[in-house]
C-alpha cells in the first residue's frame, strides 16, 4: 500500500536500473535465409517515375530467378535520409536489407556499424573489373568494399550561348579567363550574375582548390591530416572567394547560396555561367534557358586543362543486420549491374560507374560529353574517413568560405581555423 | 480531510495512523507525479546521463562501445570559443527580444483600453492571428517580406536588392521583428486583462490630479500591475532564450558562417546534424541550469508577492 511517492525515490530507482545510455545490438545476423521478403530502400528523386520503372523490371526478373523471394522497395525522401538511415541502424528489426546511400557517407555508415563487408562478393563479380577507380574508391574503406557503385555525378561549367554571342565572348580556357569572362558578362548585362557562385556550395568551390594543387586532407585510410590551409589550397580559396564581388556575384546575395540555388538562378536566366552537375541537366532543360546554353568542363589553371571535379554519386549497399545475406548481395549486384545502369541512364540521366558503359551512353547522348570528359580528366573524392560526415554536417568548409567572403577573416586565418576543426574531427572520429 | 477525520472519530475512537495521514496528499498527487516523472524527470535524467558519455551515432547503432567520459563533454564545450560567443549572442538577443516584446505588448495593451470597440476588436483579432500563426509559417512569411528580389519591404523603402540576412546585426534584427510579432500578443492580452482589473476610480483620481499618460503608467498602472509584469517578463525570458524556429528558418540554420547561432540552434547542430549526442546533451544541461536559475528567481519573486497572484 505504501507508495514510493517522492520524486527522489523515483529518481533513485531509475538511477539503479539504468547506468548507461541505450545502445542497439546491431551485430551482424548469422541467419542467411534463402527465401522470404527482401526490403530495399532507394532515394526518391525529383521525377521518380522513370526510376521506379527500371527498378520494377530488375525486381521482377530477380523474383522470377529466386523462387519464394519477394522484394519490397521503398523510396525514401532525400532530405530526411539521414534520420531514416540512423533509425535503421538503431533498430535492425525495421531496417532494410539493401539500401542506396550517398558516396560521401560510406565511411560514416561503416563506422556506425551499419554496412556489410562485401569485399569477397564484389571481387567475384565479373562486371566489377570495369568499375572506374574513383567509383571503386567511393565504396572502399580501409581496403574493404562496402557496396557497389550505382552512379556517379560530376559538375562542369554551364554557360549561356546567347549571352556569349551577344557580347562577343570566347569560352574561357583557364580559371583566370573564367573570372575575367564572368566580370565582362556582369559589366555588359548588369541584371545577370557573371558566374553564379555560392558560399555554401562546397563541391562547386573545391575544384578551384584542387586545380591550384590544394587538397582537403592528406593521408590514407583512417589517418588523415587536414591540408586546407596549405599555400596551394589558400590560392584556390582566394580564387573562388574573389568571385563574390559586386562586379560578378555580390556577396550579400551569393554568400548564403548553396549548389541548388546557383543552378536555379542559372535555369531562371539570371546568370551568364554556373557550375552544375550532369544531374542538373533536367532542371536546366526545364528552365527559361532551354536551348540557349552549352556545357564545357570547368577549365583548370593552365589552358587546355580541366579542373578536377568532385566525384559525387550514390552506392548500393547491404546492411549488416540482414538475415538474407546471399540474396541481398545478389540483389545489390542486379541493381548496380551494367544493364541496370545503362537503362537508369536512359531513364534518369545518371552517369554509369562502369567506364565502358559510360562511353557507350556518351556516344548516344551528346550532352554527356563534357561530363564524361571531366570524369576522364581525373576526379577527386572527399577523405574516406568517418570524420567526413561530421565535418560535412558541421559545415566546416562552407563556414570557411563564408568567413572569407564576408570579410570576417583573412584566407590564411579562416583556412587555419577550418584545418584545426577538421583535425579535431579526424582525431576523435578516426 | 475533515470527513476522513470525523469518520475515524465516530468509528473506532482511535487516532488515525500517522503514515496514513501523511500519505493521503501524496496519494492524490501520485497520478500527476507519475506523469511528471515519466515526461519530465526521466528525459532530464537521460539528458544528464548521455552528457557524461562519448555518445555519437556509432555508439547508438552499436558500431563502437559506449565510453564514460566523466565531464569530458563539458570540458570540450567550455574550451570552445564558439560556445561562449553563441552564449553571449543568445543572452543579448534574448534580452533585446524581451525588452521589445514587453514595450510593444504594454503599449498596445494601454492603447486597447483607450480606443472604441471596433478598432479594439480589430487590434485583438490581428494580435490573435499573429499569436495563432505557427512559427515556421510566420518566419517564412517575414523572410519573404524582406526578400531582396521579390519582397515588398525593399520595394516600399526603395532600397533595391539590399539583403537583410547578410549582415549579422541586420539578420538578428529581422529575426527580432518576427519574434516580437509572434510573442507580443501574449503580453498584450495579459496586461490588458490586468489593466481592466485596476479600479477606474484610481485612474480617474490620477487624471483629475493632472497626471500625463506616461505618468499614470509609471506611477499608478505599473506598480499595480507589477505581479503580472513579473510573470510575463519571466515567461518571455524563458521563451526568448529558447528561440529556435525563427533563427533556424530565417537565417538558414545559423546565418552566414554561423554568425546568427543561438544556443538552441547550436545544440541542435552539434547534437543532431553532427550526431554528437553527448556534446549536444551537455549543451542542453547547461541551458537547463541557466533557465532553472531564472525560474528560481521567478519563484522567489512570486513568493515575495504573497497571495496577490
Amino acid at each position: 500500500m505504501k507508495l514510493p511517492a517522492r520524486p527522489a525515490v523515483l529518481l533513485a530507482v531509475m538511477a539503479a536500473t539504468a547506468c548507461a545510455p541505450q545502445t542497439s545490438a546491431n551485430s551482424s545476423s548469422d541467419k542467411d535465409d534463402k527465401t522470404g521478403t527482401l526490403r530495399v530502400w532507394l532515394f526518391q528523386e525529383v521525377g521518380n517515375k522513370p526510376k521506379e520503372k527500371v527498378v520494377d523490371s530488375v525486381v521482377a526478373a530477380f523474383e522470377k530467378a529466386h523462387e519464394g523471394t519477394e522484394v519490397d522497395v521503398e523510396y525514401i525522401p532525400v532530405e530526411t535520409r539521414a534520420q531514416r538511415v540512423k533509425a535503421a541502424f538503431n533498430d535492425p528489426a525495421s531496417a532494410p536489407d539493401v539500401m542506396e546511400y550517398g558516396n560521401t557517407d560510406t565511411a560514416g555508415h561503416v563506422k556506425d556499424g551499419g554496412l556489410l563487408d562485401v569485399t569477397e562478393e564484389f571481387g567475384d563479380w565479373p562486371e566489377a573489373k570495369d568499375t572506374d577507380p574513383t567509383a571503386r574508391q567511393s565504396v572502399t574503406v580501409a581496403g574493404k568494399v562496402y557496396g557497389a557503385p550505382f552512379y556517379v555525378g560530376v559538375r562542369a561549367l554551364y554557360y549561356r550561348t546567347d549571352v556569349f554571342e551577344e557580347i562577343g565572348l570566347e569560352v574561357p580556357r583557364t580559371m583566370d579567363e573564367l573570372a575575367s569572362t564572368a566580370r565582362r558578362i556582369r559589366a555588359a548585362r548588369p541584371e545577370l550574375y557573371g558566374l553564379v557562385v555560392g558560399g555554401a556550395y562546397t563541391y562547386g568551390a573545391m575544384p578551384f582548390v584542387w586545380a591550384n594543387g590544394g587538397e582537403i586532407a592528406t593521408g590514407k585510410d583512417g589517418s588523415y591530416t587536414s591540408a586546407i590551409d596549405s599555400a596551394a589550397a589558400q590560392k584556390g580559396i582566394k580564387a573562388y572567394t574573389s568571385l563574390f564581388t559586386d562586379d560578378n556575384c555580390p556577396a550579400a546575395k551569393c554568400a548564403g547560396m548553396g549548389g541548388n540555388d546557383t543552378v536555379t538562378a542559372f535555369a531562371a536566366g539570371k546568370a551568364g555561367m554556373a557550375i552544375g552537375g550532369d544531374f542538373s541537366h533536367a532542371a536546366v532543360e526545364a528552365g527559361k534557358v532551354k536551348g540557349k546554353y552549352a556545357v564545357v568542363p570547368l577549365p583548370g589553371v593552365r589552358a587546355g586543362s580541366v579542373a578536377p571535379a568532385f566525384a559525387g554519386g550514390n552506392n548500393i549497399g547491404v546492411l549488416k543486420s540482414t538475415s538474407h545475406r546471399t540474396l541481398a548481395v545478389a540483389l545489390m549486384r542486379q541493381l548496380a549491374s551494367k544493364k541496370t545502369q545503362a537503362s537508369m541512364f536512359g531513364a534518369m540521366g545518371f552517369l554509369p560507374t562502369f567506364s565502358d558503359v559510360r562511353q557507350q551512353v556518351a556516344a548516344k547522348e551528346p550532352y554527356v560529353k563534357p561530363f564524361a570528359r571531366t570524369l576522364a580528366a581525373g576526379t577527386r573524392f572527399v577523405p574516406a574517413s568517418p570524420a567526413w560526415a561530421q565535418i560535412d554536417s558541421s559545415l566546416v568548409l562552407p563556414t570557411m568560405f563564408q568567413e572569407v567572403i564576408s570579410g570576417k577573416k583573412s584566407v590564411a586565418a579562416a583556412s587555419k581555423d577550418a584545418a584545426k576543426k577538421m583535425d579535431d574531427a579526424f582525431g576523435t572520429a578516426g | 480531510m475533515t470527513a476522513h477525520g470525523r469518520m475515524t472519530a465516530h468509528g473506532r475512537m482511535t487516532a488515525p495512523r500517522p503514515w496514513r495521514r501523511r500519505s493521503t496528499p501524496w496519494l492524490y498527487l501520485a497520478p500527476a507525479l507519475v506523469v511528471l516523472g515519466g515526461l519530465l524527470v526521466h528525459p532530464i535524467y537521460q539528458l544528464g546521463l548521455i552528457s557524461l558519455f562519448q555518445y555519437t551515432q556509432a555508439q547508438v547503432s552499436g558500431g563502437e562501445p559506449t565510453t564514460f567520459q566523466g565531464l569530458g563533454n563539458y570540458t570540450e564545450l567550455f574550451a570552445d570559443d564558439q560556445f561562449w560567443q553563441v552564449l553571449l549572442a543568445t543572452v543579448v538577443f534574448a534580452a533585446a527580444c524581451v525588452v521589445s516584446t514587453l514595450a510593444v505588448g504594454c503599449a498596445l495593451a494601454v492603447l486597447l483600453t483607450r480606443v472604441r470597440a471596433v478598432p479594439r476588436l480589430a487590434l485583438m483579432l490581428a494580435a490573435l492571428g499573429a499569436w495563432a500563426t505557427p512559427a515556421v509559417t510566420g518566419s517564412t512569411v517575414w523572410l519573404f517580406l524582406f526578400d531582396p528580389d521579390f519582397g515588398p519591404v525593399n520595394r516600399v523603402l526603395g532600397i533595391g536588392d539590399h539583403s537583410w540576412t547578410y549582415g549579422r546585426f541586420s539578420a538578428f534584427f529581422l529575426v527580432l521583428l518576427e519574434v516580437v510579432w509572434c510573442s507580443f500578443p501574449f503580453v498584450m492580452v495579459t496586461v490588458y486583462a490586468g489593466i481592466r482589473a485596476v479600479p477606474a476610480e484610481v485612474l480617474e483620481a490620477a487624471a483629475l490630479d493632472g497626471a500625463s499618460q506616461w505618468r499614470i503608467w509609471r506611477s499608478v498602472l505599473a506598480p499595480m500591475l507589477r505581479p503580472i509584469l513579473v510573470v510575463v517578463t519571466i515567461q518571455s525570458v524563458i521563451w526568448d532564450f529558447k528561440v529556435f524556429t525563427q533563427i533556424y528558418v530565417m537565417t538558414n540554420g545559423g546565418g552566414i558562417a554561423g554568425q546568427n547561432l543561438v544556443l538552441n540552434v547550436y545544440a541542435y547542430q552539434k547534437a543532431f546534424a553532427s550526431s554528437q549526442y553527448g556534446l549536444g546533451s551537455a549543451i542542453g544541461v547547461v541551458m537547463l541550469l541557466i533557465l532553472l536559475a531564472v525560474t528560481l528567481v521567478y519563484l522567489r519573486l512570486l513568493r515575495r508577492q504573497g497571495a496577490q497572484l
